[in-house]
């Protein structure tokens, strides 16, 4: 049998992210998947060195699209923890509200995104209908509606007023609602499971030795998330992973799901136990000495290594993302697979190479 | 302070022999921790590689000096998903993992007309393309 080499992406009509496979194929199974990077690669990281610490807010930021306040905020951790700065309790609170709205958007955008891959266009449009909601939310409260920029070393620099907190709680059940709908629409649809169950299939300790995170780790029943560390105010609501054991595609999404549900949870709990008082702390002083910051994006984990020397710039900033340490849980879930299932799969880690090259 | 951050100490960092990083990665494994990233920078006569590993959200990190221009064991036989990241350190800071499976060399994010490293001085010395082959 003859084997042919594939080109897949950087530019491919099932999804906008640029994401460049070379597949081999032997007829029209794929016998191996090697990634090729650097289509958008930018250099953010290379950008400390002439930036300082606070700019370089705005630069990290700009690291992704879907998850920008998340960026921000693991980054102003780790800042905080270099220099002995404690958040005022108000900061911590709303930094979850934010942190879960880009959540709930950025799950729904991949459900419409992975309904499109396999040419379920109607519920592509329907996500993408209720997502205008939460970017709605985003907008009124930050002024923005891609680019949440609220964080800042010290806290947050906007604050969330009484009256539109309960315009984002009466928001929050109608996007409650319309999600439920679709939730039993999607899953219990005859093509979507088609196309899902049985798909993809990564086992526990596959998913644990690949260092597979996020909603890849926990569908293959790995109850791990970096909320569990209870940064910001997440120590303080009540939350437990959403777990799934079937590993599939089909877990993948319904963990998604879950999370949406999960993400309207949180933000009604930390408005419930929202405290008065201050929304950030003055910092003065330039950090020093080596720090590791995580959190949990829509992804999953994301981890700074920030390395500072008490000068106007920071030694070393690295950001792994979360689709980083998912392509090899994809590279190796592609092998075998059929040509046809292959958007499927790649769309399965929910990829966002803008991340993931920086 | 919040639990996400972990400012590196003695107390969650260990040293290891750069001829034992193997060996040493291996235990991690053996022992239940989950591989996250490697992060790297340049220290001016050599290149600092930190591993870090988590094990129940216990992040550990492991630190590796490598003088500039000698090579270094892969961790792949170990953790094979630690190749995107070796191949992401060579292409950023010149380091040479010996044993890397998918070996880039140089072209995983640049251009293949690109010699220089953009986060250490030194650049790293291209193969010819024939030479890759064999």
């Amino acid at each position: 049998m003859a084997r042919t080499t594939l080109p897949f992406g950087p530019q491919h009509p099932v999804l906008p992210e640029p994401i460049h496979l070379s597949l081999v194929l032997e007829d029209e199974i794929v016998i191996q998947a090697i990634p090729k990077l650097g289509y958008v690669h930018r250099g953010l990281e290379k950008m400390a060195e002439i930036r300082d610490h606070n700019q370089m807010i705005q630069i990290v930021e700009r690291t992704c699209g879907i998850c920008s306040t998340l960026h921000a905020m693991c980054y102003c951790q780790g800042i905080e923890a270099l220099m002995g700065v404690e958040v005022p309790e108000r900061a911590r609170f709303l930094r979850v509200v934010w942190a879960e709205m880009h959540r709930i958007h950025s799950h729904l955008l991949w459900l419409g995104l992975f309904a499109d891959a396999f040419g379920f266009e109607s519920l592509f449009m329907q996500c993408w209908r209720i997502r205008e909601r939460i970017m709605d939310l985003q907008e009124a409260t930050s002024g923005n509606r891609v680019i949440v920029s609220v964080n800042v070393v010290g806290g947050v620099k906007r604050d969330i007023k009484p009256e539109t907190q309960q315009w984002i709680l009466d928001t929050l059940k109608l996007v409650e609602r319309d999600v439920l709908q679709l939730k039993t629409t999607v899953m219990d649809d005859y093509t979507v499971q088609r196309r899902t169950v049985g798909i993809g299939v990564l086992t526990k300790e596959k998913a644990f030795e690949l260092g597979a995170c996020g909603p890849m780790l926990r569908a293959s029943g790995v109850a791990q998330d970096m909320r569990q560390l209870g940064y910001a105010a997440y120590g303080q609501l009540d939350f437990t992973p959403v777990v799934e054991t079937d590993g599939d595609c089909y877990a993948r999404t319904l963990c998604r799901f879950n999370e949406i549900f999960q993400g309207i949870d949180l933000i009604r709990q930390a408005f419930a136990k929202l405290p008065e008082g201050e929304l950030s702390v003055k910092v003065k002083g330039l950090p020093s000495g080596e720090v590791l910051s995580r959190v949990e994006q829509p992804r999953g984990e994301c981890l700074y290594y920030i390395k500072a020397s008490g000068q106007k710039f920071l030694d070393r900033l690295r950001i792994r993302t979360p689709t980083f340490n998912n392509l090899a849980p994809l590279l190796e879930l592609l092998p075998g697979c059929e040509l046809a299932d292959v958007p499927v799969l790649i769309l399965t880690i929910d990829p966002c190479i803008s991340c993931t090259e920086r | 302070m919040n639990g996400s951050a972990r400012v590196l100490s003695n107390l969650n960092t260990s040293s290891a022999p750069i001829e034992r990083v193997v060996s040493f990665t291996r235990i991690f494994k053996e022992t239940g921790f989950r591989f996250v990233t490697m992060s790297c920078s340049d220290l001016g006569e050599g290149i600092d590689l930190i591993y870090h590993f988590d094990k129940d959200l216990d992040l550990r990190s492991m630190r590796v000096v490598v003088p500039k221009g000698r090579a270094i064991s892969s961790i792949t036989s170990v953790y094979s998903c630690a190749m995107l990241i070796e191949n992401e350190i060579k292409e950023h800071f010149g380091v040479d993992f010996e044993g890397l499976p998918i070996d880039f060399n140089g072209t995983m994010y640049l251009d293949e007309e690109v010699h220089k490293t953009p986060f250490c001085k030194i650049g790293i010395v291209k193969k010819p393309a024939a030479e890759q082959e064999d």
